[in-house]
């Protein structure tokens, strides 16, 4: 009997393959009272901002260094410390990482688009205005398609994407006087942002969680951002509300702020969303409201209203033009595009005959797919390579804990590696001894194999003579052979290796069993 | 050179008497009959002399001044080829930044702070071999056609101390007009170049948006600020606009419209015979001074008598340009002037109890009452449900200022003359109790600022109590060389 899909995604506690990292205990620590029969009697809806910083040298509107984790207010100038008479100029680079990321997206771009100020009032915000963009984006109407649990491929419309700087810090601990002052880093002022804009169009936290991963994952590969969310190079606010399933008016919805992991997002989303169907339940209403997700306590606290009672007063930014991406320059960065995961997934798997689940892992990144596609047009059997790839490699490199731009073993050793072992030059045994060894002395395949080259077997008459020893000692397979299980000979070749310690020469070991069995 | 300056550049009757223009400064320098030193000594014994009471200046920087002009008596002496402002005197409007000097724009809001780095416009000046007196007084950020409206008191009109001397660049049309500085730097939101330059007779020019980078200006409205000379001629104000326009990697709005060579052209070019003179009946009507009425026609028959086609033309939504410029201006600088917060620089409250206490007594305390009232006007324009009736209305109407204009340069005129303002000079807290009165006075200068086009304001004689009344020129977009002809005409008298 199929189990009730539960509304939130989860189904007892299987959680996904990605969700190895702790969604078990959130699922616990936020579990509601609620029995999963009144969860399913309304549908979530959900919506992400994302917030992606732009990998770009310098910052989105001054000359200063775009870069994390450097001494607080050192990174500053008269431009991003919004000092009297400064104005802001329009970083190109950060344009066309954001038109890039928008084509990645599947989004239309405007060819003009306009600047405007976004009018509030904050210690860590100079100007007392951000610079974003309001009625014109850069760019409208993407979509991802999404594999979901429970409803299969969805497509994720989204609704914009839209440059705009970022605002500095507002350090309330662990500096000076921190109980009775804040103090505020303005390094991170005028960093170049892109935010995406979902439609309502996610219906569970785990969808959620898939559609930011395949984002991130899409961001990654246009190498627009680092999406590193621990250093806040991706950052994400989600509107939720439930509605009645069968209900085509959506509810009240409330915004989730202050999440950092994309396990949180899930987490606060499956808090919330038992949150209000609680509310409802009881015949109270949802109010429209800003929360901040408290990880630690694993629920979202609402901000006092006084707060969030914004009216920005957007208008048009006077110190910037338009911002014209003409067609010339969109052919440019569409050319420029790199392979998208998925396309290239489905590339690998019929370029180089390997299964779905291995190009997946193998396309993880962009740099890990490059690396293999050079190692598998390079070698004889592309298979082969990726078979060293997933069964030698990774998992070495997860014990040594290293990453792949670190590994002692290059992409042109594993090429090098597959070739013979193709050739059957190299058992199995022999392979996984020299990878060992290679390892160990953090040296590549090609020099240990050059000097430890195994010795092997291929002198035809010692492996005839060894044949004839196991055949002698089994005769009882030799019976099974003759009486029509061909399949034991894979038993013979198994024990003349064992017997040659590995050293027979694979290739002519099966070509002489054959022979010699032939003659039985 | 100098001494075809000379020849050419020298003002006519319709100029302010006994002033030094930079022609005649330069040659004398050149020549060695003066140095650099000795001017700038006499603009400094002027200045003790007169701005006790006159009060143009807020700051001054004697001894950078002097280290400036010896720099510049040091290339003399080496017979060195001399800039083209060398040991030109000039005073800084309060809103620019110079690195090292205050820069309070006329509020207690920054009160006590000094400019980190240098405007353009006035590092392009100053690399032209000018030299930087002081900075000089304006109504707060700007605000106001009277500087009356000065946190640190208002400056008075040369001509008549119990007179305004115009506003907001009031200082630097003083201080030209006293003779304390050969030129000066203002700014021109609404008409804040031109009609000081009137009032205190003297030639005050607004360049084209964008022809002048407005990097290290204090902003008050992004979309209409502009960084213009005051000069004693028009040949000077043609120079000091040569050296100081063009593109600024700085400022995204600057035009890479190349810079032509005004003197030069102004040189060859043979007056304004067979120029078309656009005359708008809308800069004519009800409320114009008479005064001010017949000055302008008295330029007129000069232009007529010098050659020029005079055409009367019509400009027809000339009448929503206050409403659409006090919109405009002060929804900008709502966002413009909220950087003024107490946070990182500038005058802070004391004792706030919180965040929005320090916000709001700092800024209660830091703003004077007029632009505490723009920055109401300003937010209130752009707020929600009042956005589209105000600020995008007014956009609206900007578009169709610019239209008319664009519509008859080229097609019917190639300049049009109009009054500055409606009266000469008013008398200190004559209006200041009525601010939208004062608002209606830039009827006749809001406009070219709202269509981005040039302006010049010429001097064209006195009212029969002795005040200076000019008379504006407008020209297209980027079109300063023919507003000059016609301003030397009106000059040449
Ligand atoms: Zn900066």
């Amino acid at each position: 009997m199929q189990p009730t899909p539960s509304p939130l995604g989860h189904q007892g506690s299987a959680t996904r393959k990605e969700g190895e990292d702790g969604l078990v205990n959130f699922a616990m620590a936020t579990a509601s009272v609620l029995p999963p029969e009144i969860l399913f009697k309304y549908e979530p809806v959900i919506g992400l901002e994302v917030h992606v910083q732009l990998l770009t040298r310098t910052k989105a509107f001054c000359g200063c260094a775009n870069q994390f984790g450097a001494a607080p207010n050192t990174l500053i100038c008269p431009v991003c410390l919004g000092l009297p008479g400064a104005l802001p100029v329009l970083n190109a680079r950060a344009v066309e990482f954001a038109t890039t990321a928008a084509m990645a997206i599947n989004a239309q771009i405007r060819e003009t688009s306009v600047f405007s100020r976004k009018n509030y009032f904050y210690p860590d915000l100079p100007k007392g205005y951000q610079i974003s963009q309001f009625d014109k984006p850069l760019a409208e109407h993407g979509w991802l398609d999404v594999d979901t649990p429970e409803r299969g491929r969805q497509r994720i419309g989204i609704t914009r994407l839209h440059m705009e700087e970022d605002a500095g810090k507002s350090l309330h601990d662990g500096v000076h006087d921190s109980a009775t002052s804040t103090s505020v880093d303005l390094n991170r002022c005028g960093t170049p942002l892109i935010e995406i804009v979902s439609e309502p169009d996610i219906r569970t936290p785990d969808e959620a969680y898939e559609y930011l991963t395949k984002l991130k994952e899409i961001l990654l590969y246009t190498g627009v951002s680092d999406c590193n969310m621990e250093e806040g190079s991706l950052r994400c606010d989600a509107n939720v509300s439930v509605r009645p399933r069968g209900q085509a008016q959506f509810g009240t919805k409330a915004e989730v702020k202050n999440v950092n992991s994309f396990r949180y997002i899930r987490a606060a989303l499956v808090y919330e969303i038992e949150r209000q169907v609680e509310l409802l339940e009881a015949g109270e209403r949802v109010v429209q409201e800003t929360r901040l997700w408290n990880a630690a306590e694993g629920r979202t606290f609402s901000m006092r209203s006084k707060e969030q009672a914004h009216d920005y007063r957007y208008f048009p930014e006077p110190d910037l033009p338009a911002l014209v991406v003409g067609e010339e320059q969109q052919a440019r960065l569409r050319a420029g595009l790199p392979e998208l995961p998925e396309a290239r997934r489905a590339r690998m798997v019929a370029e180089y005959g390997i299964a779905a689940q291995d190009a997946h892992t193998l396309t993880a990144t962009r740099a890990f797919a490059d690396q293999f596609e050079t190692a598998a047009k390079a070698a004889r059997s592309p298979r082969r390579v990726a078979n060293l790839v997933l069964g030698e490699l990774t998992s070495r490199l997860k014990l040594a804990n290293l990453e792949l731009a670190q590994s002692p073993v290059t992409m042109a050793g594993i090429a090098q590696a597959a070739d013979l072992a193709e050739a059957g030059e190299l058992s199995s045994k022999q392979l996984k001894q020299l990878f060992d060894t290679a390892f160990a002395n953090k040296e590549d395949f090609g020099p240990v194999y050059a000097r430890e080259k195994p010795q092997q077997i291929s002198d035809s008459s010692e492996i005839e003579r060894m044949i004839d020893e196991v055949l002698r000692a089994n005769p009882k397979q030799v019976e099974q052979y003759r009486g029509g299980k061909k399949a034991v000979a894979a038993f013979f070749v198994g024990q003349v290796m064992r017997s040659s310690k590995g050293q027979a020469n694979p290739a002519l070991l099966n070509a002489l069993v054959a022979k010699r069995l032939e003659s039985e | 050179m100098a001494e075809r300056y000379t020849q050419k550049g020298v003002p006519g009757p319709n100029a302010p008497e006994n002033t030094l223009t930079i022609p005649h400064l330069r040659a004398a320098i050149a020549s060695g009959a003066a140095s650099a030193g000795d001017v700038v000594g006499q603009c400094f014994r002027s200045i003790r002399e007169r701005d006790g009471e006159i009060h143009a200046f807020l700051s001054l920087c004697e001894e950078r001044a002097r280290e400036q002009a010896a720099r510049i008596d040091g290339m003399a002496a080496a017979g060195d080829a001399l800039p083209p402002l060398a040991g030109v005197p000039v005073g800084i409007k309060d809103v620019l930044m110079v690195a090292g000097l205050p820069a309070t724009a006329g509020s207690r809001v920054l009160e006590g702070y000094v400019a980190p780095y240098t405007a353009t416009a006035v590092r392009r000046l100053e690399e032209a071999g000018a030299v930087t007196l002081g900075k000089l007084n304006c109504d707060e950020f700007a605000m106001g056609s009277s500087n009356e409206n000065s946190a640190y008191g208002p400056t008075r009109n040369p001509h008549a101390p119990d007179h305004v001397p115009g506003g907001s660049s009031g200082g630097s049309a003083a201080a030209v007009a006293a003779g304390m500085a050969v030129a000066s730097l203002g700014t021109d939101t609404g008409g804040s170049i031109r009609q000081p330059a009137s009032f205190c007779g003297v030639v005050g020019l607004l360049p084209t948006y964008g022809r002048v980078s407005r990097y290290g200006l204090i902003a008050f409205a992004s979309s209409l600020d502009r960084i213009g000379p005051l000069t004693n001629s028009v040949r000077d104000a043609a120079t000091v606009l040569g050296v100081m326009a063009g593109e600024d990697p700085l400022d995204a709005t600057s035009s890479a419209q190349p810079v032509p060579d005004y003197c030069g052209l102004l040189e060859r070019e043979e007056g304004v015979n067979g120029l078309r003179i656009g005359v708008p009946a809308e800069y004519f009507g009800e409320g114009l001074d008479p005064e001010v009425r017949a000055a302008a026609e008295r330029a007129l028959d000069g232009l007529r008598e010098a050659g020029a086609e005079i055409k009367s033309l019509a400009l027809p939504h000339t009448r929503f340009a206050v409403p659409a410029y006090y919109l405009i201006a002060t929804a900008e600088a709502s966002a413009n002037l909220a950087r003024f917060d107490g946070v990182r620089y500038g005058y802070r409250a004391p004792h706030a109890a919180s965040l929005s206490g320090m916000y709001r007594e700092t800024r209660d305390g830091g703003f004077g009452a007029e632009v505490k009232r723009r920055i109401l006007l300003g937010t209130y324009a752009l707020s929600a449900g009042y956005y589209d009736a105000f600020y995008k209305k007014a956009q609206q109407v900007r578009r169709l200022l610019a239209e008319d204009f664009l519509r008859v340069f080229g097609a019917e005129v190639d300049a049009i003359v109009t009054p500055v303002a409606p009266t000469p000079a008013f008398k200190l807290g004559e209006k200041t109790e009525d601010p939208l009165a004062m608002y209606l006075a830039d009827i006749y200068t809001v406009t070219a600022s709202l269509a981005g086009i040039c302006g010049l304001s010429v001097p064209v004689g006195c009212s029969a109590a002795g005040l200076p009344i000019g008379v504006q020129v407008l020209g297209t977009h980027f079109d300063e060389e023919t507003v000059f002809r016609v301003g030397e005409a009106i000059e040449r008298g």
